[in-house]
C-alpha cells in the first residue's frame, strides 16, 4: 500500500474536486444517490487524511520532512510552478484537521434542508478539494491557488444560504479578503523573484537560500508584505472586522470550514514559508506582530463577553484566539511554532464543534440569545454535556488538545518576553469568563421572553444518534490529541528543528535583540 | 505593369491569403444577401463561420512556413502576427454569433453587418503584419471605418446614431494625431543634414536606424508620442478613453464586443510591434509616460466603473482598466523578453472572459440594446443557471480569480513587472485588481444572491410576471459551454502553452 500513499494525497485533492462538479449536473438524479455521492466525496479524502497520518511516521522523506511527494507538470514548468503535493510535520496536522473538519461540516450539510442543496454540496466540496490543496500543497504558487479555490465558494455561499444580511456581508468578504489575498500574493512573487532561482517550489527555494539568503532589507520587505496579506486572511487584530460579521451570517458548514480550517492558511502561510525563508524579516516584525497580537487576546477578548449572540460570540472568540497563534510565531522557537500549528489543529476542531452546537441549540430553541434563552439542560442533557465539554476545548483546559497548544506558547513567549505573559494568561480568564457564562445563560437558569413559551409548550428534543456522530468525531480527536499530543507533536518537532531557524537568528543575534539594534 | 510582374513572380499573394479570402467571403456575403435575401437570414452566419474555419485552418496549417518580409517592407509576417490572425479571427467568429443572436430582436438589415465585420477582421490582421507606417495607416483607417459603421448600424436608436458621431469624430482627430506624428517623422527622417537619413522613412528598419542614430531630436520625440497618442485612442488608454463608455453604450452589442475585444488587442500588438522596432531606442526615454498612462489608465478604469449599473458602460470602463494591465505588460516587455508573450496570453484570456460576459448579454439584452442594466440580471442564476454560470466563470476570469485564466494571465504580467522592477506599477495594478472585485461581483451577487425574503410578493408582482426569460438552444449551449470549458481548462492546466510563453 506505500507506494499508492502519493497517489492518495493527489486523490484527496481532486476528487472532491470532481465530485463537486458532477453535483452541479445532478439535477434529475434520485435525492438519495446524489446524497450518497455527497457523502462519498467528503468520506474518502477523510480516510486519506487518517491513513496518511497514520503512515506518516514510516514514510520515505524527502528534504524537510516532506513524505508522500509527487510531482506534475500542469504546463508551467519553465516558470518553475508544477503542482508538486507533499505533506510534512507542519501539514500533516492541517491536513488531517481538513480532512475532519470537512467531513463534519459535509455530513451537516448532507442532512440540512438548504434549498438549492445539490448546488450548495457542489460549492462545499470543491471548497473542500481547495482545503485539502492547500495544505498538501508543496508548491507556493499552488499553495496560494488552492486557498483562493477554496476562497471563492466561500463568498458564494454565504451570498446566497446566508442569514440576516448575507449581501452585503458577502460583498464586504469578498473585497477584504481579495486585498488580503492579493498582498500575500504580491508578497510570495516578490519571493519568487528576489530568490532568482526561478522556482516556486518551497523545497528548492529553501535548499537555495539556505545557502545564499535574502539580504535584510529584502527579507524584511516581503515579510512585511506576507504579514500583512496572511494577516488580514487570519484576522490580526486591526484587520478583523470581517470576521465576526461573516462568520454571523454564514450558514453553519461553511463558518465551520472557515473558521475552522481555511482561516489557518495565513498562520500556515507565515510558520511553513515565511519564517524558514524569511528569518530576519520575522525577527524585524516580531515585536510589532506580538503587540498587535495582544491585542488580539486582550481587546477582542473583551468585546466577545459583550456578546449577547451566541454565534457572535463563537466568531468574535475566533478571533481573539488566532492571537495565540501569531505570539507563537513571535518568539520563532521550535516550541512556539510547534504550539502555533498545534493551536491551529486544536481551534480549528474545537470551533467548529462550538458553531455545530450553536445551531443545534438554535435549531431546539429559535434563538442566538443568550439573554433569552436557559435552562435548556432540562430538556436536552446530552447536549448540555456536549456543549460544556466544547467550551472547555475552548478555554483550555488540560485534557483538550487546546491546553498543550497554549503551554507551549506561554512557555515560548516567556523567551521572548515575560512582560506580555500577563496579558496573555489573561485571556485564558477571559475565555473562561465568556465560555462558562455561555454555558450558565443558555443550559441552567430560567427561560425568559418569547423563548419562554417555547420552552413550557414542550417539543424540545435531545440529540438524536445521527446529530452526535459528528460532534463524537469532533470532541475524540480534540480529546486524543489532549492525552496523546505527542501523535501531533513528534513529526512536528522533527520538521521544525529541521529548518534550523533557531540557528540562523542565533548567528544574527537573538530575535528580540536584533529587532532593538535595528532600531 | 511592372510591380504586378514581380508580385506574381515572387508569389506573395499566398502571404495574405488569409485576408483576401476574408474579403472575398464579405463580397460572397453580399451577393448571397442580395440574391436570396429571404433565405439568406440564417444561411449567412453559417456561411460566415464556416468560412472563417476554413481560414483558420489554413492559417494553422501555414503558421511555421510564412514567416518573413514581404511586397519590399510592407509586410512582415512574424510569430506574433500568426497568432494574432488567429485571435482575430476567434474574435469575430465570436461577434458573429453575437450578431445573429443579436438579430433575432432586431428588425435590420444582416448581411452587411456580418460583411463588414468580415472585412474589419481581414484590416486588423494587415495592421499588425504591417512594418510600413503607409501599409499601417491604410489598414488602420480600413478598421476605423469599419467600426464606424459597425458602432453606428442600429440606425433606429438614437443611442446608436450618437455613438457613431462620436466614434466619428473622435476616430478623426486620433487618426490626425497619428498621421501628424508618421509624417513627422517621416520629414525628419527624410532630412539630409542628420546622420542615418533615410529616403524610406515609413519603412520600421530604416526608421529604426534612423531614431537609433538621432535619439534626442525633439521632432522624433514629438512625432513618436503623437503616434502613441493616436495608437491609445485604439487600445482606449488615458486621456483617450472618454470616448468608450458612451460609444460602448451605443454600439450594438457585437459592434461593442469587436471595439473591445479585437480593436483593443491590435492596438497593444501595434504598440509593442513599435516599441520592438522602429522605437526600440526610445525605449528608456518612453517608460516613464507609458509607466504614467497605465497607472491612470488602471486607476480611472476601475474607479469610474465602481459606480456604473448599465452593464454596457461597465464592460467600458473595465476594459479600460484591462488596457492599463495590458499596458502595464508592454512596459515590462521592455525589460524581461517574455513579458510580450505574456501580453499575448493576457489578450487571449481577455477575449475568452469578455466573450462569456458579452454572450450573456445579448440574450439578456431586450429590443433595447444600449437599455441594459444590472438590475435586469437579478436572480438570472435561479432563471436561467447555465447563462449564470457562464456570467461566473466570465466575470470571474475578468476578475483574475483562479482556477480561471484570467488569473492565469495577471499572474504572469505580475511576475515580469516585479522582474522588471515596476513597484508602483504593480502595486497600482493589484490596487485595481482590488477595486474591481466590487463592481464584478455587485453584477454576480445580483446574478446570484436570491432575494429569498420578499419571495411572494415578487412572484405576483407585474415585472416579474411580465418579465422575459432567455431560452437557450442548443447551439447557444454549445458555443457558451466551449467559452466557460477553456476558461477553466486552462486556468488549471496550461499545456503546451506555458513551454510556448517562456
Amino acid at each position: 500500500m506505500t507506494h499508492l500513499n502519493s497517489f492518495f494525497l493527489q486523490l484527496s485533492v481532486v476528487f472532491p474536486f470532481v465530485i463537486g462538479l458532477m453535483m452541479f449536473v445532478a439535477g434529475g438524479v434520485k435525492s438519495c444517490y446524489v446524497k450518497w455521492l455527497a457523502f462519498l466525496g467528503f468520506a474518502v479524502p477523510f480516510v486519506i487524511a487518517v491513513w496518511l497520518f497514520w503512515q506518516y511516521q514510516g514514510a520515505e522523506k524527502m528534504d524537510y520532512a516532506y513524505a508522500f511527494y509527487s510531482d506534475v507538470n500542469t504546463g508551467l514548468q519553465a516558470l518553475g510552478i508544477s503542482l508538486k503535493l507533499g505533506l510534512n510535520g507542519i501539514s500533516l496536522p492541517l491536513y488531517l484537521l481538513a480532512g475532519v473538519v470537512g467531513l463534519v461540516g459535509g455530513v451537516y450539510a448532507i442532512n440540512s434542508i438548504a434549498e438549492r442543496l445539490y448546488f450548495y454540496l457542489g460549492l462545499l466540496l470543491i471548497m473542500y478539494a481547495g482545503l485539502m490543496g492547500t495544505f498538501a500543497s508543496v508548491d507556493v504558487f499552488f499553495f496560494y491557488f488552492f486557498h483562493e479555490l477554496a476562497l471563492i465558494p466561500t463568498f458564494i455561499m454565504i451570498g446566497i444560504w446566508g442569514g440576516k444580511g448575507r449581501r452585503g456581508t458577502a460583498m464586504e468578504l469578498t473585497i477584504y479578503l481579495t486585498l488580503g489575498a492579493m498582498l500575500s500574493l504580491a508578497g510570495l512573487i516578490a519571493l519568487y523573484v528576489t530568490s532568482d532561482i526561478n522556482s516556486f517550489d518551497i523545497i528548492t527555494i529553501k535548499n537555495y537560500l539556505v545557502q545564499f539568503p535574502l539580504t535584510y532589507f529584502i527579507q524584511k520587505n516581503i515579510f512585511g508584505l506576507l504579514l500583512f496579506g496572511f494577516g488580514i486572511l487570519v484576522s490580526l487584530f486591526p484587520f478583523h472586522s470581517w470576521a465576526p460579521k461573516g462568520y454571523a451570517v454564514a450558514p453553519t458548514s461553511v463558518a465551520m470550514l472557515h473558521a475552522g480550517v481555511l482561516k489557518k492558511f495565513g498562520l500556515y502561510g507565515l510558520i511553513q514559508i515565511a519564517a524558514p525563508l524569511l528569518p530576519l524579516g520575522l525577527g524585524n516584525w516580531a515585536y510589532f506582530l506580538a503587540i498587535l497580537a495582544l491585542c488580539n487576546i486582550v481587546v477582542i477578548g473583551f468585546v466577545t463577553m459583550a456578546q449577547r449572540d451566541f454565534k457572535l460570540m463563537v466568531a468574535y472568540s475566533s478571533v481573539m484566539h488566532m492571537g495565540y497563534g501569531f505570539l507563537g510565531i513571535v518568539s520563532a522557537s521550535v516550541l512556539g511554532l510547534g504550539g502555533a500549528v498545534l493551536l491551529m489543529f486544536a481551534h480549528g476542531l474545537s470551533v467548529a464543534l462550538l458553531f455545530l452546537l450553536g445551531t443545534m441549540v438554535y435549531h431546539r430553541t429559535g434563538s442566538y440569545d443568550m439573554k433569552v434563552l436557559g435552562g435548556l439542560s432540562q430538556k436536552a442533557p446530552v447536549l448540555c454535556g456536549f456543549f460544556v465539554a466544547g467550551i472547555f476545548a475552548s478555554i483550555g483546559l488540560p485534557g483538550f488538545a487546546n491546553f498543550w497548544a497554549e503551554i507551549a506558547i506561554f512557555l515560548s513567549l516567556w523567551e521572548f518576553a515575560p512582560w506580555m505573559l500577563y496579558p496573555a494568561i489573561a485571556g485564558v480568564v477571559i475565555s473562561a469568563v465568556y465560555g462558562l457564562r455561555a454555558v450558565a445563560n443558555i443550559f441552567f437558569g430560567q427561560p425568559s421572553g418569547q423563548f419562554k413559551d417555547t420552552f413550557e409548550n414542550g417539543g424540545i428534543q435531545d440529540i438524536s444518534m445521527k446529530e452526535r456522530i459528528p460532534l463524537i468525531i469532533l470532541l475524540v480527536a480534540l480529546v486524543g490529541v489532549g492525552f496523546w499530543p505527542r501523535s501531533i507533536t513528534q513529526p512536528l518537532n522533527e520538521t521544525l528543528i529541521g529548518n534550523k531557524l533557531e540557528e540562523v537568528l542565533m548567528a544574527k543575534g537573538k530575535s528580540n535583540e536584533l529587532y532593538l539594534d535595528i532600531n | 505593369m511592372e510591380i504586378f510582374k514581380v508580385i506574381a513572380e515572387t508569389n506573395n499573394w499566398r502571404v495574405i491569403a488569409p485576408e483576401i479570402f476574408l474579403g472575398l467571403l464579405a463580397i460572397f456575403i453580399l451577393m448571397v444577401g442580395c440574391f436570396f435575401p429571404k433565405r439568406g437570414e440564417k444561411l449567412i452566419p453559417c456561411i460566415v463561420i464556416l468560412g472563417q474555419v476554413v481560414v483558420l485552418g489554413l492559417v494553422t496549417f501555414t503558421f511555421q512556413s510564412l514567416m518573413g518580409d514581404y511586397f519590399g517592407g510592407l509586410i512582415q509576417i512574424g510569430k506574433l502576427s500568426q497568432v494574432m490572425r488567429i485571435f482575430f479571427l476567434l474574435s469575430s467568429m465570436f461577434v458573429t454569433y453575437l450578431a445573429y443572436v443579436y438579430f433575432l430582436k432586431q428588425k435590420l438589415p444582416r448581411s452587411e453587418f456580418y460583411a463588414l465585420v468580415l472585412i474589419v477582421t481581414g484590416a486588423l490582421m494587415l495592421l499588425v503584419e504591417s512594418s510600413h507606417f503607409l501599409m499601417l495607416f491604410v489598414a488602420l483607417e480600413t478598421v476605423t471605418v469599419g467600426l464606424l459603421v459597425l458602432v453606428a448600424y442600429c440606425r433606429t436608436s438614437a443611442f446608436s446614431l450618437e455613438a457613431g458621431l462620436k466614434y466619428l469624430i473622435l476616430g478623426a482627430l486620433s487618426s490626425s494625431l497619428l498621421l501628424f506624428g508618421m509624417v513627422l517623422l517621416y520629414g525628419v527622417g527624410g532630412n539630409p543634414s542628420l546622420p542615418e537619413f533615410t529616403s524610406d522613412a515609413m519603412n520600421f528598419t530604416a526608421l529604426g536606424h534612423f531614431i537609433s542614430a538621432n535619439p534626442s531630436n525633439l521632432l522624433v520625440k514629438l512625432g513618436i508620442v503623437l503616434v502613441v497618442s493616436g495608437l491609445a485612442f485604439k487600445i482606449g488608454a488615458f486621456p483617450f478613453q472618454i470616448w468608450i463608455p458612451d460609444v460602448y453604450q451605443g454600439a450594438p452589442t457585437p459592434a461593442t464586443a469587436l471595439l473591445a475585444v479585437s480593436s483593443k488587442a491590435a492596438g497593444v500588438v501595434v504598440l509593442m510591434n513599435l516599441f520592438n522596432g522602429p522605437f526600440e531606442s526610445m525605449r528608456g526615454f518612453f517608460m516613464p509616460l507609458l509607466s504614467g498612462v497605465a497607472i491612470i489608465t488602471i486607476l480611472f478604469g476601475n474607479i469610474v466603473a465602481v459606480s456604473q449599473t448599465n452593464v454596457k458602460r461597465l464592460m467600458g470602463l473595465s476594459g479600460i482598466s484591462h488596457a492599463g494591465y495590458l499596458l502595464l505588460g508592454v512596459v515590462a516587455s521592455f525589460y524581461i523578453a517574455w513579458a510580450g508573450a505574456a501580453v499575448i496570453f493576457y489578450l487571449f484570456t481577455y477575449l475568452l472572459g469578455s466573450f462569456g460576459v458579452f454572450c450573456v448579454m445579448v440574450h439578456m439584452a431586450g429590443v433595447n440594446d444600449e437599455d441594459q442594466h444590472i438590475n435586469d440580471y437579478e436572480d438570472l442564476a435561479k432563471i436561467n443557471p447555465f447563462l449564470g454560470t457562464t456570467l461566473l466563470v466570465g466575470l470571474g476570469s475578468l476578475a483574475g480569480i483562479p482556477p480561471l485564466v484570467g488569473f492565469i494571465g495577471k499572474l504572469f504580467l505580475f511576475i515580469a513587472a516585479f522582474q522588471a522592477q515596476l513597484y508602483l506599477l504593480l502595486g497600482v495594478a493589484i490596487l485595481g485588481v482590488v477595486i474591481s472585485i466590487y463592481y464584478y461581483f455587485g453584477w454576480l451577487r445580483d446574478a446570484f444572491f436570491f432575494i429569498w425574503a420578499d419571495q411572494k410578493d415578487r412572484e405576483t408582482s407585474e415585472y416579474y410576471l411580465t418579465r422575459k426569460t432567455p431560452s437557450l438552444r442548443f447551439s447557444d449551449r454549445v458555443v457558451l459551454g466551449i467559452l466557460v470549458f477553456f476558461t477553466l481548462l486552462l486556468g488549471i492546466y496550461q499545456g503546451v502553452i506555458g513551454g510556448f510563453i517562456f
